[in-house]
């Protein structure tokens, strides 16, 4: 598997991170490079292998229903650029 | 993949001017999860708050923070497979959903992708003269996002994180629905198995309930059309608007030439129409991948069956039940059962006393109040006890069905024992043969006219009946009355 420049221009839109030209060309070969160390492990034959989920094997552990959180808003709205009678504040996104 | 369950029925056809269309929907609706804390974290998932009030560290996604799931919500959502009779799946797997909005502070949702809590289910629907079946094809677990306010800023949004990783269940029905009553029915019938189960109190204006519809058209019985999602629909009312304006539009297109562009639709109540929702079209690739922070979800059979033993008896067992034990109608027994409350109530009623008789007071006076004045069946100023004490009046002839009506308002409006106000008001039935014999001898002797014409003409006693009934203030008994008119006019 390999990428052209033109994925990595879509991955890095979809990620919201801001990609030049030249960035781009260079993240191509990066990436190819990586995917192709990783493909090394296509060579082992993992047909019948349960993927593994942990390292332990553990079961996931469920919470009980009651409330024990909340009520910080000033903690939560704390580290906001903006912020208003404690809500966030954002550039509008309505169209 | 798609799978036809259905057989064209003419009497669901959109007629087009090239011919019949037959509507195609299948529905996401994402239910709010009955819980007191969330998904994900243990603060409140109770509606409203001060803004940001209900939000723990989890919910606001701060940097190192981990979710830890609730039994609760998981229990909720089994009880719910239970009750659409699907497959509960006992190991299912997190997935995160990656999109950017503000509302969403971690950048992903916590989903389930691949491998849902539960599987394939059944909702029968009730439909005028036929039974329907429709498949649901998973239910899945899910955070809420929180709530942007656009309308309190020129140039910025509000935004509260209270909604912000309260639990949904998302459940996907197959595409098994061909009208929009078929798509209302199956709302309210979904609504009313929640709000037995327990798991979703239902309340659509809230937001607790709300729909994702997909709407495709095609020739009758054809290959499947492209689709079109109409999103966040939050009434039944609107969903079937929303369907037809949506089928007439997309036919339209097809008869014009055109071809139907499969996109994201929101629909505007005020104007009744559908609007493409163009901006988020580009960036609809979620790059699902299971969430490293969650180990799968697995549970045993014996955590089912618990779950099971606990339900409680679900719409379609109890209206089974009610035509069975009480010979009730099949269109009665639904109305009766749409709200456990409602069952309750008349059960209350009807014991002991005349089913029939019971489910007609229930329904048409009781219900039709409650209707009129906008009010729940919690809210009721009549209890269960004075309504069979008016069917019991009636049943031993104390009062006759007219007179229970004036009755039944005194006691909606000034509460009381109905025995005793009949006492203390006079409205004692005249059953004294003697006393109606008086009065109908004074309205034929008034009237000798009229009786003649009776005597050809049978159908006219009733007016006699009326006459007597005035003159007795209502208060005697119709049949009786009835009786003696025909046997003094000599009509059989």
């Amino acid at each position: 598997m390999s990428v052209d420049t033109a994925t990595v221009r879509r991955v890095a839109r979809l990620a919201r991170i801001k990609v030049s030209d030249e960035e781009a060309e260079r993240m191509t070969g990066e990436l190819n490079s990586i995917l192709g160390f990783v493909e090394q492990l296509d060579e082992v034959d993992v047909s019948g292998v349960e993927p593994m989920t942990s390292v332990v094997a553990i079961k996931m552990r469920l919470r009980e229903d009651v409330v024990t959180d909340g009520n910080v808003p000033e903690k939560v709205v704390g580290n906001a650029p903006v912020c208003d009678d404690d809500f966030f504040m954002v550039p509008k996104v309505v169209e | 993949m798609l799978i036809d369950t259905r057989t064209p029925d003419p009497k669901k056809f959109i007629n087009g001017a090239t011919g019949d269309w037959e509507i195609v929907i299948g529905m996401e609706v994402h239910a709010q999860v009955t819980s007191k804390s969330k998904l994900f974290s243990g603060a409140s998932a109770e509606y409203g708050g001060a803004p940001n009030a209900h939000v723990s560290l989890v919910d606001a996604a701060m940097p190192g923070m981990l979710p830890v799931i609730n039994e609760e919500c998981v229990k909720q959502a089994v009880r719910t497979g239970l009750g659409l009779k699907a497959a509960i799946n006992h190991r299912s797997v997190f997935d995160r959903k990656n999109y950017f909005y503000p509302d969403l502070p971690q950048g992903y949702q916590i989903s389930q992708f691949k491998q849902p809590i539960v599987g394939e289910g059944t909702v029968i629907l009730d439909m005028p003269g036929e039974t329907v079946e429709v498949g649901v094809e998973r239910l899945h677990l899910e955070q809420d996002a929180g709530k942007s306010i656009h309308d309190q800023h020129p140039t910025m949004s509000f935004v509260d994180l209270n909604r912000s990783g309260v639990a949904l269940m998302e459940i996907v029905s197959k595409p098994d629905l061909r009208s929009s009553d078929e798509a209302k029915a199956y709302l309210s019938k979904l609504r009313t198995i929640l709000r037995y189960l327990g798991t979703c109190d239902g309340n659509m204006e809230e937001g607790s309930m709300r729909a994702d519809i997909n709407v495709s058209v095609r020739k009758p019985g054809g290959e499947f059309g492209t689709r079109c999602e109409i999103k966040n629909v939050n009434s039944i009312r609107f969903a079937g608007q929303a369907i037809e304006y949506e089928a007439r539009r997309q036919i339209g297109i097809l008869e014009d030439g055109g071809a139907i562009a499969q996109e994201t639709r929101l629909f505007d109540p005020r104007e009744g129409v559908t609007r493409s929702m163009r901006s988020k079209e580009e960036a609809h690739d979620y790059r699902y991948f299971p969430d490293p922070d969650l180990l799968p979800l697995e549970f045993d059979q014996a955590f089912v069956d618990a779950l099971a033993a606990g339900l409680p008896e679900l719409p379609d067992d109890k209206k089974a039940r009610f035509i069975a034990d009480y010979g009730v109608t099949p269109y009665d027994a639904m109305v009766l059962t749409l709200e456990q409350a409602s069952a309750d109530f008349f059960e209350k009623v009807a014991k002991g006393r005349d089913a029939k008789t019971s489910a007609n007071w229930v329904i048409n006076e009781f219900f039709g109040r409650l209707n009129k004045e906008g009010k729940e069946i919690s809210a009721s100023p009549m209890s269960a006890e004075q309504l069979g004490e008016i069917i019991d009046l009636i049943a031993d002839n104390t009062i006759s069905g007219k007179i229970a009506k004036d009755l039944f308002e005194i006691v909606w409006l000034e509460g009381g024992n109905p025995r005793e106000l009949v006492e203390s008001r006079g409205m004692r039935q005249v059953t004294d043969t003697g006393a109606i014999e008086a009065a109908v001898d004074e309205v034929i002797a008034a009237n000798p006219d009229k009786a003649e014409q009776a005597k050809a003409k049978p159908t006219l006693s009733g007016w006699f009946v009326g006459q007597v009934m005035k003159k007795t203030g209502g208060k005697a008994n119709p049949q009786a009355v009835n009786e003696i008119i025909k046997a003094r006019l000599g009509i059989e």
